[in-house]
């Protein structure tokens, strides 16, 4: 009975042939690797994106009034909408990684090479898109971090030469970032890049059933636009297997952890935010954004001025221009990474960049510690047997909020040099000199000390080192003394 | 009924003819039909790039509200508004009363990439959490990334009352360095 309706629907859908032209396409048998299972590992993260994101959408509201409101319900109300939450959240980062994972794997294997050159761009534009639902996702989660990301948004479009003032209005779809602007991320996050990717993926694995998938790659066989197919052909014939099921094992495997991963995080470290309302009143608040975007932030600390809107508006256009003529630059050639070192140490150099300025994203020394001055005591060793003027200068330091960039005993900020030891650095005039004319990169505080909390805070300063230290002096000191 | 079933054979050169005109014809109406189609929905979608400033007085309180000498955080309602716009139309902004009628009212937004500056009276510096960028009590830059200093806004006196005028996020483009 079972068999004759399967027979019957086979003649109709003619599923065997189907099966036979794309899952149970032959591939080399040299694909059955762990090193090929991130591509299909992607899909899957963007399969548990779709179906927890349909689940979110029905109790989310979209609007600028109700969203962090709705956030709260779902996280508090909703049974087990924070967990929906935080499978959305952490299929995202997972998504990311593993397409990381994918691209370097596709980038070290020379796969993006002839004839795979559509593959790597249409790849490419996914890995774009990815980025784009992550920005656009962090916006949905509509707390006063997605209300700043959104003004950092918007103020690199400001940016842009004549028509950066009516891209910034595009982009918030009006003159400030309020309701329609959400409106318009969640249509983007919702219905625009998610038709892209799913037709991009479409592509994506069409090319993978047209041109092969890659074979895996031996030192010193070298890709012959010639030659290159007819000998794939032959490998296929001599060596081919079924994709499905000689050689889906390993992604299957693959798949099954990264779903129990997900779910794992996701219990473990549950839900993202909502952190405070997106009031932009509330201005007690320094915005940081996801992961992904972290190095990016740190980033735009780090760059200098003169660099930062070209960098900003041109450099990655020519990051994704290189990225789509890679495969028509090195098309041919060596595929392993064993005979290719510049690719590894690009890999590595590019991975270590973003994963630093990441790091360093992470706990921004750029930025003023806005409490540090009221938060942060001063050292008691700090005032331990100082004289009364010096006592006053220790004030001077804590209230005019000089810790907020300076710090002492390792409580502080650290967008200026710590202030331990700074007697044996700078001698008394250029410390006097430094507060009251600022100068590498700190402000001038000429106008706010009135000459006593000068000399105060100086003859404080002259007190921080350690006692065997001595105090920094000037090199042509004494001998204008001795006259 | 007898269904008339054209045979290769029967294919004449006036059939051709009028198949390939059926053809070009269709082509032709759809392309007209889809540029039609997509005038509406691309002026839709791209509405908001014709832009042009907008802007209204908008009353910030008594001069009371800010002393001599002092700057204080005010916020207004952008005028240019939605009800479902919920607390994202609550706009803040730093007030400094120099003396007397003189004023001087910046935009929360660092010039750098726009994050909220936070004011300290004591040190007499706006800083901002971001990327650490630091301005003077007058809004010029102090220090960090910022290309200009504090964005400021126009303001008038009327009748005791502190008026501004804005309506709109402020960038590098839309207040371009005097």
């Amino acid at each position: 009975m079972l068999r004759s309706v399967a027979l019957w629907l086979d003649q109709r859908l003619h599923l065997t042939r189907l099966f036979a032209s794309t899952a149970g396409h032959a591939v080399p048998a040299s694909a059955h690797s762990w090193f090929y299972v991130f591509g299909s590992g992607t899909l899957l993260c963007f399969a548990i994106q779709v179906v927890t994101g349909i689940c979110l959408a029905f109790v989310y509201a979209p609007t600028a009034h109700d969203a962090w409101t709705s956030l709260l319900f779902l996280n508090y109300q909703q049974p087990l909408g924070w967990f929906l939450r935080a499978m959305h959240y952490w299929g995202s980062n997972f998504m990311v990684a593993v397409m990381t994972l994918h691209m370097v794997q596709v980038f070290l294997f020379g796969a993006y090479k002839y004839p795979r050159e559509l593959t790597w761009i249409s790849g490419c534009i996914l890995l774009l898109c990815t980025l784009g639902m992550a920005f656009t996702g962090q916006i949905l989660r509509f707390d006063e971090d997605a209300y700043w990301g959104l003004g950092i948004g918007a103020s690199i479009m400001g940016r842009t030469p004549f028509i950066g003032a009516r891209l910034v209005h595009l982009m918030l779809a009006g003159p400030i970032i309020a309701a329609e602007t959400l409106s318009r991320f969640f249509t983007l996050h919702v219905f625009v890049i998610p038709g892209l990717i799913i037709a991009l993926v479409s592509l994506h694995l069409r090319l993978v059933l047209t041109k092969g998938i890659n074979e895996y790659p031996q030192p010193g066989k070298l890709v012959r636009k010639e030659t290159y197919t007819a000998e794939y052909e032959a490998l296929i014939k001599a060596e081919g297997v079924p994709f499905v099921p000689k050689a889906i094992g390993k992604d299957l495997i693959f798949s099954a952890v990264l779903m129990v991963g997900i779910l794992a995080c996701a219990a473990v470290f549950g839900p993202s935010g909502p952190s405070g309302p997106p009031d932009p009143t509330q201005i007690n608040t320094a915005p940081r954004p996801d992961f992904y975007f972290l190095s990016l932030f740190a980033l735009f600390a780090l760059l200098p001025a003169y660099l930062e809107t070209f960098l900003l508006l041109v450099a990655p256009v020519i990051a994704i221009g290189f990225l789509f003529i890679l495969p028509f630059l090195s098309g041919t050639g060596e595929k392993s990474l064993r005979r290719r070192p510049v690719a590894v140490l690009s890999v590595m150099l590019i991975l270590l960049t973003i994963g630093l300025l990441a790091y360093l994203g992470t706990y921004s020394p750029w930025s003023p510690q806005m409490d540090a001055w009221s938060g942060a005591p001063t050292p008691v060793a700090y005032v331990k047997g100082r004289t009364p003027l010096e006592l006053q200068g220790a004030l001077v330091l804590q209230n005019k909020q000089c810790r907020n960039c300076h710090s002492l005993g390792g409580e502080g900020g650290r967008r200026g040099p710590t202030l331990d030891g700074v007697a044996t650095r700078l001698t008394r005039d250029q410390l006097i000199r430094q507060v009251i004319q600022g100068g590498g990169n700190m402000p001038a505080y000429g106008k706010n000390l009135a000459p006593h909390e000068v000399t105060a805070l100086v003859a404080f300063m002259q007190t921080l080192r350690q006692p065997h230290e001595a105090v920094a002096r000037d090199a042509a000191g004494p001998v204008v003394q001795k006259r | 009924m007898a269904v008339h079933e054209p045979q290769q054979s029967q294919t004449t050169s006036s059939d051709i003819s009028r198949r390939g005109l059926l053809f070009a014809l269709g082509v032709g109406l759809n392309a007209v039909a889809a540029i039609l189609v997509a005038i509406p929905i691309i002026g839709y979608v791209f509405s908001s790039f014709r832009y042009k400033t907008l802007q209204e007085w908008i009353l910030l309180g008594p001069l009371a509200n800010f002393p001599e000498g002092q700057t204080r955080l005010a916020t207004y309602r952008n005028p240019f508004t939605s009800p479902w716009d919920g607390s994202t139309a609550d706009i803040p902004c730093w007030v400094r009363r120099l003396e007397g009628e003189k004023f001087q009212v910046f935009a929360i937004n660092c010039t750098h990439l726009g994050c909220p500056v936070r004011w300290f009276q004591e040190s007499g510096l706006f800083m901002c959490p971001c990327h650490g960028g630091v301005y003077y009590a007058d809004g010029s830059r102090a220090s960090g990334p910022p290309p200009r200093g504090l964005f400021e806004y126009e303001y008038k006196i009327q009748n005791g009352h502190l008026w501004v005028l804005g309506g709109q996020l402020p960038t590098l483009s839309s207040h371009p360095e005097a």
